[in-house]
This record gives structure tokens, C-alpha cells and sequence, in this order.
């Protein structure tokens, strides 16, 4: 073997090595890599009980419900469309919040199993489009819903 | 097979005389990329159905977000052709790679931070993409501090070349960092394999961008090479000799 050969063998070996070494302490890390839970992760008791933790979801439609002008609280549901879980949430919201939008929470669960938020992150999805487009894909849906 | 034709360019001499021609050209397709890339991304292009005007910073940050990866791609290819067949040249482009990969990561964080508080409600958060992109700016730092750090460049060079090999492990890590964990960031807008979910009115800027990214990198990239290889070979005659030219047609 050459030493030129030898050198690269030796460089291909470590990299390798690496990789695999990274590759397994990530999965040991799987859950902690993991930046929010889903509805159905906290449905089945995954999510950690008593301390914050962040809950992921789309905002389900109709679900919003604002409160009056002396209770500031947002109440709405998210879903991973499996299962729902109510949020409270008093504060600002993000420009990009709407219903049918995904968001991020953070809070913890109270003793009725409502996600009560500290803060409330709009989560974009990578789709870009003119408004023209957007209104026209709606309209679509819309009358293929009107069609029996 | 037989490799030594390509001696000849990868020796310094010869590769400081090609690349001379090669650096306007280079230069005015960047100027030229960026105009068309600039205009039609930040006016032209239509506005987002949802973020409005804000969704045009992707055009500085998507392309400064690819280029972080890329630069780091070629400092490691140049950094295993440096160990393995102690070329000269590839040390210098590997070195040459890392304070241009660090600003492409710079901009890609910065310009990601201000899109993200308007859009998220947040400058930053611990997400897997966003902290693997940082692991990146700190792995292009080590190999910047490695290349200073020992007073024999070639021994720095080493060093340098070893870091940003077994820092390619990050880079699968940050493209797919979307798909393997739930992150804020959302996932990719344009791949390979499949339609791209942006509208083509709004994609033909952001490729336009891209380009010119390319085109720039390329172009520092051979302007710090060249100033590299007159320094590394300060000494060789033929360097001395384009010093006399200079000096003579002053």
C-alpha cells in the first residue's frame, strides 16, 4: 500500500467513524431533538407533566375564541388531526396566527388537561404564492365542496 | 491512471497565470446575476399571500443559507486532496474557503433572525435546524483559528483540513435536520425530487440569486487564492520576476 493510499483510507475510516458515532448520540438524543410534542404525544402521556414544554399543532378552524375587553385570554384547539387539545394563551399573538395555521406553544398542562401557553410561535409552512393564486386555489376547493 | 497533467495546474505558478483571465468573466457575471437576482426578487416579484412583502428576504437568505453548506462541501473536498496529496493549491483554497463560508453562515443566521421575528414571534429558538447552523459558523471558526494557530502554515493547513472533514458530518444534519425532527423552521421549499411549492413568478428570482451567490463565491474565492499563492511563493523566482515587471511598468 502506498502512503497516499494509506492517507486515504485513513481519512475515509474517520470520517466514517464519525459519522456513525454523531448518527447514534443523535438517536440516543431522538425525543430532546425533538422541538415540540404533538397532540397525540400528549394524549398518550408522553409529554413531561410538571414542568414547560412545547406543543405543536395546526389551529383548528372555527376553534378560535377571544375573550372579552377585561379577560385578554385566546382560547383555541390544535390538532395534528388525530387528536385536539384546548390552549389558553393570554398575550400578543404572531402576525402569521390564524386558524388553520400551524403554531408552536409553550406552556404547561393544567389539572383539566388544558395547554396553558406562556408564548405562542407562528409556524411557517414552505409554501409561497401571489395573492391571486392563493385566491384562486380557494375558490377551486370551494366550488368542488359546492359539487355533490 | 495517470494523474500528471494535472500537475500542471495544480502548480502555482501555472494556476496564477489561468486564473488571470478567468477573474473578470467572473466578475461581471456576478455584477450582472446580482442586478437581474436584486430587482427581480425585491421588486418585481409578486407578494406572499400570507407574509406580504416581508417573505422577500428569502432571496439574501435562502441563497446565503445553500452557500454556508456549499463553501463548507468544497473547504472539505480541498481539505482531503490537501492531506492526501499534499497539493499546495488545495491547502490554499481550503484555507481561502472558511472566512467566506463563515459570512455566507453569518448572513443566513442574521437575515433568518430578522425574517423570524415578524414571522415566528421570535428572534431564535433551539430548534434543530437553527442550532445545527450555528454548530456550522463555530466548525468554519476552528478551521479559521486552526489554519492561524501553528506557525507553519502547512502543519496549519493540516490541522484546518482535519477539522472541516469530520465537520462534514453536520452537513446531512442540517439539510434534513426539517425531516428527522419537529423544528419551528419550516421544511425545504425547493428540492430535486420534487415540484417545488413556490410560485414560478417568485422561484426564477431566488434561482437568479442563487447564481449569483455562486458566481460571487467563485470569484473572491480565486481573488484570495491568487493573493495566497503570491504570498506562499513570495520567495520563487517567478514571483520576484512579476515584482520587477510591476516595479518597471510604474
Amino acid at each position: 500500500m502506498t502512503p497516499r493510499r494509506k492517507r486515504m483510507w485513513i481519512i475515509a475510516l474517520c470520517v466514517l467513524g464519525v459519522g456513525i458515532a454523531v448518527a447514534l448520540i443523535l438517536t440516543a438524543f431522538n425525543q430532546n431533538l425533538m422541538y415540540f410534542y404533538s397532540p397525540s404525544e400528549v394524549a398518550r402521556g408522553e409529554a413531561p407533566g410538571n414542568r414547560a414544554f412545547r406543543l405543536g399543532g395546526m389551529v383548528v378552524k372555527g376553534s378560535v375564541e377571544r375573550g372579552d375587553a377585561k379577560d385578554l385570554t385566546v382560547r383555541f384547539k390544535v390538532t395534528d388531526f388525530a387528536q385536539e387539545r384546548a390552549i389558553a394563551y393570554r398575550g400578543i399573538l404572531p402576525d402569521l396566527f390564524r386558524e388553520g395555521q400551524g403554531i408552536v406553544a409553550i406552556g404547561q398542562l393544567d389539572a383539566q388537561g388544558v395547554f396553558v401557553a406562556s408564548e405562542v410561535l407562528a409556524k411557517h409552512d414552505e409554501k409561497y404564492m401571489p395573492p391571486e393564486v392563493a385566491q384562486a386555489l380557494k375558490d377551486g376547493q370551494a366550488s368542488k365542496a359546492a359539487q355533490p | 491512471m495517470n494523474f500528471a497533467f494535472l500537475h500542471k495546474y495544480a502548480s502555482l505558478m501555472h494556476f496564477y497565470r489561468l486564473s488571470h483571465t478567468l477573474t473578470p468573466w467572473l466578475a461581471a457575471a456576478t455584477l450582472a446575476l446580482f442586478a437581474w437576482g436584486l430587482v427581480g426578487g425585491l421588486l418585481l416579484a409578486p407578494t406572499d399571500y400570507q407574509q406580504g412583502d416581508s417573505f422577500r428576504i428569502m432571496y439574501v437568505h435562502v441563497p446565503a443559507a445553500w452557500m454556508s453548506m456549499f463553501v463548507y462541501v468544497t473547504m472539505a473536498v480541498a481539505g482531503g486532496v490537501a492531506l492526501i496529496w499534499k497539493l499546495k493549491l488545495a491547502e490554499i483554497v481550503s484555507r481561502a474557503c472558511a472566512p467566506l463560508g463563515a459570512s455566507f453562515t453569518f448572513l443566513a443566521l442574521v437575515t433568518g433572525s430578522i425574517w423570524g421575528k415578524p414571522m415566528w414571534g421570535t428572534w431564535w429558538v433551539w430548534d434543530a435546524r437553527l442550532t445545527s447552523e450555528l454548530i456550522l459558523l463555530f466548525l468554519y471558526l476552528g478551521v479559521i483559528a486552526l489554519h492561524g494557530a501553528l506557525d507553519d502554515r502547512r502543519a496549519g493547513a493540516r490541522a484546518g483540513a482535519v477539522l472541516a472533514l469530520i465537520g462534514v458530518v453536520n452537513i446531512p444534519i442540517i439539510h434534513f435536520s426539517v425531516e428527522w425532527w419537529s423544528t419551528l423552521h419550516q421544511g425545504a421549499t425547493v428540492s430535486k425530487f420534487s415540484k417545488p411549492s413556490i410560485h414560478i413568478d417568485m422561484l426564477i428570482p431566488l434561482l437568479v440569486m442563487i447564481s449569483a451567490f455562486q458566481c460571487y463565491f467563485a470569484w473572491s474565492l480565486l481573488v484570495r487564492v491568487r493573493s495566497e499563492i503570491l504570498d506562499y511563493d513570495r520567495n520563487a523566482s517567478w514571483v520576484r520576476e512579476l515584482g520587477r515587471a510591476q516595479e518597471a511598468g510604474r
